[in-house]
């Protein structure tokens, strides 16, 4: 070595450095968890079956009944009341007006007419057109193909008063929420107020604010539109603002010391920037819209949703399967056409296709050929009323039906074991542990975990929620049904780490893996009770199938992102030490990924929890239960109202409590 | 190195290279020993799709010697150093390790490699976040399976032998830059590699913290006395801390030397130009500026080794009554005198004499 100027061999100075910071408190989570259990589990064997507070199926108590009395009051202050007289009547029979009006113009009868006032080939035409103009042509043909795929498949009218539903519901997300995204990014205080209410629209539950809703609105397409709406615009809202917050603040400053005002620098750069962002928030909106919409079935809401539940009451696989297969194709039509319009509102951006002139050309003449068969339309029944035959639909319906009779009566064991295998491993225990438990041993036990986990502001939220649950009366199946949801979740879980890891550490496998997570993400939630009821039978099991379905798409990724986002020189110097695969998993990819994946857990809670409730159509019992019966029996509606409010109180906890513990390993 | 047999890899050599090759791209392995070969970097990569990255390294270390590799950003010294331990893949060649094949050993054999007898000190340091000071410098102790004690007091030993006494408790992400990259130092010293292998490892720090760091390798050589191979792309750092520089550009070897060498008698114009800015009294030494003696020039004056650099002698030669008598050792090599030491020392001249 040329020495030149080498120190003294005494320990380097730190002298510009501060001395050490304090070592943080030793944190024993898992032992001080470990001794909440077992004082659990030994309260449980003292105190079993007492105070567990456990109603009759047909028991109302008084908050259920009060409840039930209000819906009357409602009903008498309709005609009476200042607010509904003139905010919530005027509000509700314009979304009816809309609605109705759109229907008879393309679905329903439309008196005095023996059918709508456009037939099924004017509609087709119309709608193809717009796909064309705004997407392109090979969205253009996706749609015609879907429509008359609807048609044949015998759902016509339901299929377009879907497309009513979400279309109205988006229009007015966009009135709403754009200027909303827009008004967040410009104002902190704005963002400030806004965002708790939106996190409170997108962590409740869907099935939870239906029933409240109904109380104000009453059941129809107003409020289908109205849950649709608060079910769809927070993320447009979100993502709007997301987009014009990210435009580059260097471009606004240059922008600025140009001497444009505010609002031009609204106008002129932040706007056009943000445009992709605000039309893929649209396609979310419109997706969210598209998986409520389907939902609002329950308080009935006009779509496709309405087949989908009665054969599901009615355990009619066969039926189900195809209005669910038709929900899917038209999920499948708006994803792509909104993904292609926001591709062609880039490639705009960026001066335009080429031919814009030709194009122009093209649309002015084929609007010429809509016009000639929305004419035709009118004229000829034959062409106004989608013919019956060839009818796809029935024989696609009975070939399913045989086909899950001889897939269950073939593999009835196979499902039979697993089933068994969850219900006596995991479910029984749980729940004789946590429905079983006195409710001031429970309680004690959630607040414990929320502090151990999340501290003291989720004890706060905790402690709330909890008090709610216990006023609605329904504290056991409340119970109930968080046991369904933990059991899910870890199944979730544990489906998720395995497969994100795998993604998240091989590209190939995250290339191949993707495309059916995304797919499988555009399926609204209620079209997963399906398969799950053919292979399982109505049981609380299949309430816990579909929400793995539906759930573990979204932790997936999530976790795959993570296990990505591993800083690759922490990765490379782990193997440049020797580390074997298993080791640089355990020790290196998953602890730096651990906040990814307790995100990727209260993701997985809240669209378990979500999908677990509305397994109560499919005899996943519990509070989802209770809604569904709320609907049906006009005497259990007081009952439903309190399930509602419990599960979106369970809602709050859960998600508050996997918040904080997702802050809480970020920061350390 | 041009003969590539086996036999003149010599065993006694802490890490050896011959003809290492890496292109990167999907029709690689049909590049070497065709003409491609020998296309410049932006021509190959026109044609094939593939990028030279390096091409045909030979080298050896020695037990206990400084290797510094130096090049610009580009010219495949990060990629050299990692296909020496294989966390790149080398497309041709061989690499030995205290005379151990790297290149042909099964995955296995080259995980004990990694765990027992090499360790790296990375850029941005590579440190897990999640760990405390303490357990990031075990970890490559608890990864090849030592107990809990025995990691622990070795670690305890590292903190202290890289001064970081009082910071075993806290967490990466409370240090400075500096205090990062002793952990760093101190995760790969505790697994007592044969060679350690640094990637531009003070790039990231700033200037001062950066030369106390240099300062900091320099003790700790003297110390542990490890084989070292050291990636950079600043030349005081190179000459400062190599026994020999090898100087990399677009893949292949433009020279090997040492620093005296390499600023003394540039192999190109390339190299020439890099140590242009070098104070070159402050790198050759005496060999560099002696000449034969004149004819009925005195040789009454004092006696000085060859190897002495200029500028810690110029004083001297100075100051001395006749021309100084150069010698290595025993043998007598030529004379200096003050007109040598001043043209060095002002930097008047072109081109060194070589």
């Amino acid at each position: 070595m040329t020495v030149t100027g080498a120190r003294p061999s005494t320990p380097p100075s730190t002298r510009a450095e501060t001395p050490p910071p304090e070592p943080p408190p030793k944190r024993r989570l898992g032992l001080t968890l470990g001794i909440v259990v077992v004082g659990w589990i030994v309260g449980w064997a003292i105190w079993r079956g007492q105070a567990t507070l456990e109603i009759g199926v047909a028991e109302l108590t008084d908050v259920h009944r009060w409840l039930l009395e209000l819906r009357d009051d409602f009903d008498a202050a309709r005609n009476s009341n200042v607010v509904f007289l003139y905010v919530i009547d005027p509000v509700s029979s314009a979304l009816d007006w809309v609605v109705t009006f759109l229907q008879e113009l393309v679905s329903q009868a439309a008196f005095p007419r023996p059918v709508p006032e456009i037939g099924w080939l004017g509609v087709l035409a119309i709608l193809t057109w717009v796909a064309y103009a705004l997407a392109g042509l090979r969205s253009a043909l996706l749609v015609a193909v879907s429509l008359l795929v609807f048609g044949f498949f015998g759902y016509w009218e339901e299929s377009l008063d879907l497309l009513i539903i979400t279309a109205v519901s988006v229009g007015i997300c966009c009135l709403v929420g754009l200027p909303l995204g827009i008004w967040m990014a410009r104002s902190k205080a704005a963002t400030t107020a806004v965002t708790p209410v939106l996190d409170l629209m997108q962590t409740m539950p869907s099935f939870a604010y239906l029933t409240p809703l109904v109380l104000v609105f009453g059941i129809g397409p107003a409020s289908a539109v109205v849950v649709t709406l608060i079910y769809a615009l927070p993320p447009l809202a979100r993502i709007t603002a997301h987009g014009i917050r990210n435009v580059s603040p260097t471009t606004i400053e240059a922008s600025r010391s140009m001497g444009a005002t505010r609002r031009q620098v609204l106008r002129k750069v932040q706007l056009p920037m943000a445009k992709r962002t605000i039309v893929v928030g649209i396609n979310q909106c419109t997706m969210a819209a598209l998986s409520m919409a389907t939902i609002a079935a329950l308080i009935d809401g006009p779509g496709l949703g309405q087949p989908v539940m009665q054969a599901l009451q009615s355990l009619d696989i066969g039926g189900a399967f195809v209005s669910g297969l038709a929900i899917v194709i038209m999920a499948i039509m708006l994803d792509r056409t909104t993904t292609a319009a926001s591709e062609r509102a880039e490639t705009a951006a960026r001066g335009g296709t080429g031919n814009a002139r030709r194009r122009r050309q093209i649309l002015a003449g084929s609007a010429v050929l809509v016009a000639v068969a929305v004419y035709f339309s009118r004229t000829y029944t034959d062409l106004a009323e989608f013919p019956a035959s060839p009818d796809l639909g029935t024989p696609l319906a009975d070939g399913v039906r045989s086909a899950t009779e001889w897939v269950t009566s073939n593999i009835e064991p196979v499902t039979e074991a697993l089933k068994d295998l969850v219900s006596y491993g995991l479910l029984n225990p749980l729940q004789a542990l946590m429905a079983d438990s006195p409710w001031w041993l429970m309680a004690a036990v959630l607040l414990a975990v929320s502090y151990l986990l999340g501290g003291w502001r989720p004890l706060v939220t905790t402690a709330v929620c909890l008090a709610v649950i216990l006023g609605t009366g329904l504290w056991n199946e409340s119970m109930k049904t968080l046991t369904t949801t933990v059991v899910a979740t870890l199944l979730v879980m544990l489906i998720a780490v395995i497969i994100g890891v795998w993604m998240g550490r091989n590209r190939r496998a995250d290339a191949f893996v993707r495309p059916f997570l995304d797919a499988l993400q555009t399926i609204p939630p209620f079209v997963y009770l399906v398969p799950a009821l053919a292979l399982f039978g109505p049981t609380r099991f299949t309430a816990i199938v579909a929400a793995i379905a539906y759930a573990t798409p979204i932790a997936t990724k999530l976790i795959a992102d993570g296990i990505r986002g591993v800083s690759p020189t922490s990765v490379e110097a782990a193997r440049a030490s020797g580390t074997t695969a298993w080791q640089m998993i355990s020790k290196v990819q998953l602890p730096m990924a651990r906040a990814a994946v307790v995100l990727a857990s209260n993701q997985g809670l809240l669209f378990v929890l979500s999908m677990v409730v509305i397994g109560g159509l499919v005899g996943g019992g519990g509070l989802g239960f209770l809604v569904v019966t709320g609907f049906s029996q006009a005497e259990d509606f007081g009952k439903g109202l309190a399930a509602g409010i419990a599960i979106t109180a369970l809602g709050v906890m859960l998600d508050r409590i996997t918040q904080h513990a997702a802050a809480r390993t970020g920061r350390a | 190195m041009t003969a590539t047999t086996e036999a003149t890899v010599t065993t006694d050599a802490a890490l050896a290279v011959d003809g290492l090759w890496k292109i990167f791209g999907t029709r690689a392995d049909g590049i070497i020993g065709t003409p491609d070969a020998d296309l410049s970097r932006k021509d190959l990569q026109a044609k094939t799709g593939c990028v030279m990255a390096v091409k045909d390294v030979s080298f050896e270390v020695a037990p206990g010697e400084v290797f510094v590799v130096m090049g610009l950003s580009g010219s495949g010294k990060s990629t050299l150093v990692r296909l020496l331990t294989r966390l790149i893949e080398p497309t041709a060649g061989q690499v030995r390790i205290n005379g151990e094949e790297v290149t042909s050993a099964s995955e296995e054999k080259l995980r004990e490699m990694r765990r027992h007898h090499v360790a790296m000190v990375f850029q941005h340091f590579g440190l897990l976040p999640h760990r405390k000071v303490i357990d990031n410098i075990s970890y490559g102790l608890e990864v090849r399976g030592e107990g809990k004690v025995d990691r622990r007091a070795r670690a305890q030993e590292m903190v202290d032998l890289v001064g970081l006494s009082g910071y075993e408790e806290s967490y990466p992400d409370q240090l400075s830059g500096g205090m990062q990259q002793r952990v760093g130092l101190a995760r790969a010293l505790a697994v007592d590699p044969a060679v350690m292998m640094f990637d531009e490892p003070f790039s990231a720090l700033d200037p001062l913290i950066r030369r106390d760091m240099q300062n900091e390798v320099i003790r700790l050589h003297e110390e542990v006395g490890k084989t070292m191979v050291f990636i950079t792309h600043d030349l005081q750092e190179a000459l400062k801390l190599g026994d020999r520089i090898l100087i990399m550009r677009d893949g292949e070897i433009v020279q090997v030397g040492r620093p005296d060498e390499v600023v003394g008698a540039p192999a190109d114009d390339y190299v020439r130009d890099f140590v242009s800015e070098v104070p070159r009294s402050h790198v050759l030494t005496l060999r560099w500026v002696m000449r034969e003696p004149r004819d009925g020039e005195s040789l009454d004056g004092p006696v000085m080794q060859a190897d002495q650099v200029i500028k810690d002698v110029a004083r001297d030669v100075l100051d001395a009554e006749h021309p100084i008598r150069v010698y290595d050792g025993e043998e007598f090599l030529g004379v200096v005198d003050d007109e040598d030491v001043l043209r060095v020392v002002v930097a008047e001249e072109e081109g060194p004499e070589s």
